[in-house]
């Protein structure tokens, strides 16, 4: 399965402004291609099936389908509360740290394995499916422990090849020509836009095949959100990458793939050019316009 | 949900609808100045046509504020996109309806070189394709823009049968030249306000369907049909 997308019926809509959809001569009309270039489908990485998770007895999102597709941006929009973060930390299970919290139903495949299957460990799961918090969190340590922290505690002792990994992230991050000539301060005396870029240094230093990005930029200044922003478009050769942002314009200027949630369910998935071009959906166009939410 | 720039776009809107009312008014004006040579009227219509130059620019202004400040998306984006277009579709159909104007003018300092029938029928299909494109625009139906689209042909047709028509006057009576010219020019004005109303059709159809209907095959096949009908 490739791309779900599950509209709500337009009866549904919460804005009795939104845009009227009128029949159309659809005979006539369904032949000629709407204004967008579809995206290239690609693999499904992360396959989420009928979701239903909890906090205690607060059901927080309800029958997620959804697809994720390899080397692909997705962006998960939605207002505050919709469900979107707590989607993103099912991924890599950052819910086990909550007390209460439960999936009632349904499943996460990463790969067609199944993330909460017995055997498997949430720790190696999330070397596999790295995060980026809102609030940049380097350690209290240098720029290069930062970066090597992860494989150290997988134990490697090599200090070629810590330099090697130290050097590629931080390339890859967009950080190296600012920070090489003082890897051994502390990390804390970056800037903002350098300290978040220094953690998706240190999220791919142990190489993930899907990075989880909870708002990256909403602590940034444009400039530096720029520099995310750009880092993330270069980041998609690699890596599959989600992104949380309440930020319309950089989901559209990110993103290849878009996902509105809204109060817990899954409102529409598409290609970003369609949900910014005409979005199938009035609460999603609504909502990307600033209507509601 | 309300926005407080929301009037913005209401004000952009209204504008293309006043300008869509006054562009009809004064084709219609201009084709009474023709057929009673109301010289007074025709310089009506030639003043107005100033209105809809300064609306044409209006709307021009607020879109690109509109587009600088607000960030348009999807229909809201269309919106303004197509309305940019129409406007300058109506404001070249106010151009036409004052050159018929003007053209209605030297014709009345002449003998009538035909009784009016063709002319007039044309310009109410046109005026009726104009119509039908601004309520495409207010009621959001694009089937209705399609009906648009067809009449087109009509007027085509009828713009050519009156060309062969009036070269066949000018060639059997040499004094009617300059007449049978003026009013082969007026026929190319009015069929050029069909084509106006068309493009304004497929504006429409693009603003409440994401798809642009230019320039594609079934529409043109359609109208090739209705033009054997």
């Amino acid at each position: 399965m490739v791309t779900t997308t599950p509209v709500m019926p337009a009866s549904e809509s919460l804005d009795p402004s939104a845009p009227p959809r009128p029949a159309a001569n659809q005979r006539l009309f369904d032949s000629i291609p709407m204004r967008a270039t579809p995206v290239t489908p690609a693999r499904t990485v992360i396959d989420i099936q009928n979701l239903d998770f909890f906090y205690g007895a607060k059901q927080a999102l309800f029958d997620v389908n959804l697809a994720l597709e390899e080397k692909r941006v997705t962006a998960f929009i939605g207002p505050s509360g919709c469900g979107k973060s707590t989607l993103l930390r099912c991924l890599n299970r950052m819910n086990d740290l909550i007390d209460g919290t439960r999936i009632a139903r349904g499943s996460i495949e990463i790969r067609g394995i199944d993330i909460h299957r017995r055997d498997v460990d949430p720790i190696e799961l999330r070397k596999r499916v790295g995060m980026v918090f809102q609030k940049s969190n380097p350690f209290p340590k240098s720029i290069y422990e930062n970066i090597v922290y992860g494989l150290r505690l997988q134990g490697v002792r090599d200090k070629t090849r810590l330099d090697e990994v130290v050097e590629r992230s931080l390339k890859g991050a967009a950080l190296w020509d600012e920070v090489k000539d003082r890897l051994h301060e502390s990390g804390l005396g970056l800037s903002g836009g350098q300290q978040q870029r220094l953690c998706i240094a240190r999220a791919i230093a142990v190489e993930p095949e899907v990075i989880l990005m909870d708002e990256p930029c909403s602590a940034l200044d444009p400039i530096a959100t720029a520099k995310i922003e750009e880092l993330i478009h270069d980041l998609k050769r690699d890596y599959t990458i989600v992104i949380v942002t309440h930020s319309m314009q950089q989901a559209a200027r990110v993103s290849d793939k878009t996902a509105f949630f809204y109060m817990g369910k899954l409102v529409e998935y598409n290609d970003t050019r369609t949900i910014f071009m005409h979005p199938a959906n009035a609460q999603t166009e609504a909502y990307v316009s600033g209507r509601f939410g | 949900m309300k926005r407080f720039f929301d009037n913005e776009l209401e004000a952009f809107r209204s504008h293309l609808i006043l300008m869509g009312e006054k562009a009809i008014d004064q084709v219609r004006l201009s084709l009474r100045a023709l057929v009673e040579a109301n010289i007074s009227l025709a310089d009506q219509v030639i003043a107005g046509d100033d209105e809809l130059d300064q609306l044409e620019v209006k709307m021009d202004d607020e879109a690109i504020q509109y587009m600088n400040l607000r960030s348009p998306i999807a229909t809201e984006l269309r919106l303004i996109i197509v309305g940019m277009k129409a406007s300058h579709d109506l404001e070249r159909v106010g151009d036409e309806a004052s050159n018929i104007a003007k053209r209605a003018v030297k014709l009345a300092a002449e003998p009538q070189l035909k009784p009016y029938v063709d002319i007039p029928r044309m310009a109410e299909i046109a005026i009726e394709m104009l119509r039908e494109a601004l309520d495409c625009f207010l009621s959001g139906d694009p089937e209705r823009a399609v009906a648009v689209i067809r009449r087109d042909e009509e007027v085509d047709q009828l713009n050519k049968q009156l060309y062969r028509e009036l070269s066949s006057f000018m060639i059997e009576r040499p004094g009617t030249i300059s007449r049978a010219l003026e009013l082969m020019f007026i026929s190319k004005s009015i069929e050029r306000i069909a084509d106006h109303a068309t493009n304004i059709a497929e504006e429409m159809v693009f603003l409440s369907q994401a798809r642009d209907i230019r320039h594609v095959e079934e529409l043109k096949k359609a109208k090739a049909d209705q033009a054997k009908a």
